[in-house]
């Protein structure tokens, strides 16, 4: 299996979850230009994040080019537990996806 | 009356450290003291980490940076990066046999035999080189991912950069503290008026960092950059701040800068790769 894109690590602490995680994408917003070529490079960025926690969404973003390179992400949710699952999923423009899952601390 | 001419003897060599016939040794000494006097709060150890050592602001947000830091993907590419073999079956390994134990201490070095000071992205090409791979790009990019490896795994250790007692080595050295404390560029600065005379001190909205120390952090991840860059492509951005027309990087004279900057931090530990605004 290739390395996953997404790096989580996630702490919970009196009920509330701390996520973070780093992401490797490109994120091409599809108006730059190949230096060489002078052509448009294609876009290519991620539009969707959905971290889902014991089968429920807790967090979903919508996202577009204006999102930088290797894109760091961090957010809370509460009515987590340590040592509960949690996974993360990004889609991009251009249908690839990628998820990952870790453990709380 | 004795004692006071012999204590204004000591004070006059003090205030003229830099003296052309001071050697690297008493340079160090002097650079070190001058730093340590000029911060005294900061602890000995916390130079390496530039302006985080002076602000706490600053601080507390290199420091939630550090927690999840953006570098950790240069390192776990390098990581791969350095374990595949070249063509020829060979590998980075063979080049770098204790890179486990931790090599970036010793880098920049200088080469007796070629008369040469060795970087250690200098000496990631040579290994490519003469395994007859192409060289990489030298401020960034694939050499920062295998560089910021190699200093992960030789965070901790303690810079220690020697001159070896060669006319060669000495003139190298001296090449190095000419860039730093030269005038240049429009502007008709030196490095060493930012980062000596006025570290400490706001230029702007930004802090200007103590010289002592800044190499241990290389090569870093600057958000500025949003990426990774070596030690040679922030002196290119130094040089152009100043207005002045940088150097390659890799050139003699960027080598030897690194090899008096470096040789001034001697003593205190790495700590990179690490992050920077």
């Amino acid at each position: 299996m290739a390395k996953s894109s997404i790096k989580i690590r996630a702490k919970v602490k009196e009920g509330e979850a701390k996520v973070k995680c780093l992401i490797s994408h490109p994120m091409e917003t599809g108006l730059r230009k190949d230096k060489k070529t002078g052509k448009l490079i294609p876009a290519k960025f991620i539009q969707e994040v959905v971290c889902e926690h014991s089968g429920a969404t807790v967090m979903n973003a919508q996202w577009n080019g204006t999102i930088s390179k290797n894109p760091f992400l961090s957010f809370a949710f509460t009515g987590a537990k340590s040592g509960d699952m949690i996974k993360i999923s990004w889609v991009d423009n251009t249908g690839k996806s990628d998820s990952t899952e870790a453990k709380m601390k | 009356m004795k004692k006071i001419a012999t204590a204004l003897s000591v004070m006059l060599l003090a205030a003229t450290p830099f003296a052309a016939q001071a050697t690297p040794d008493d340079d160090l000494k002097a650079f070190r003291s001058y730093f340590t006097k000029k911060f005294p709060e900061v602890p000995a150890n916390d130079f390496i980490n530039g302006v985080y050592a002076l602000d706490a602001g600053a601080r507390e947000q290199w420091e939630a940076f550090e927690e999840f830091p953006s570098y950790e993907i240069a390192i776990d590419n390098g990581e791969e990066k350095f374990g595949k073999k070249f063509a020829n079956g060979k590998g980075y390994a063979d080049c770098f046999p204790n890179y486990k134990k931790g090599i970036k201490q010793n880098y920049p070095y200088f080469d007796t035999d070629s008369g040469k000071v060795i970087t250690l992205e200098g000496a990631i090409n040579k290994c490519r080189t003469d395994n007859g791979e192409k060289k990489l790009k030298w401020a960034k990019g694939e050499i920062t991912e295998i560089g910021a490896y190699l200093a992960s795994l030789s965070r901790d250790q303690k810079i220690n950069v020697k001159v070896p007692n060669d006319a060669k080595a000495i003139a190298a050295y001296n090449r190095g503290k000419k860039h730093f404390w030269a005038k240049r560029g429009q502007l008709n600065m030196s490095c060493a008026d930012c980062h000596y005379y006025y570290s400490g001190s706001k230029i702007r909205a930004d802090l200007l960092s103590p010289a002592y120390g800044q190499p241990s952090g290389f090569p870093v991840y600057r958000n500025k950059w949003a990426g990774m860059g070596t030690l040679h492509r922030r002196y290119g951005g130094c040089n152009k701040q100043v207005r002045a027309k940088p150097f390659k990087a890799q050139s003699d004279e960027y080598k030897a800068l690194e090899y008096f900057h470096t040789y001034m931090s001697n003593g205190l530990e790495l700590n990179g790769p690490s992050q920077r605004k």
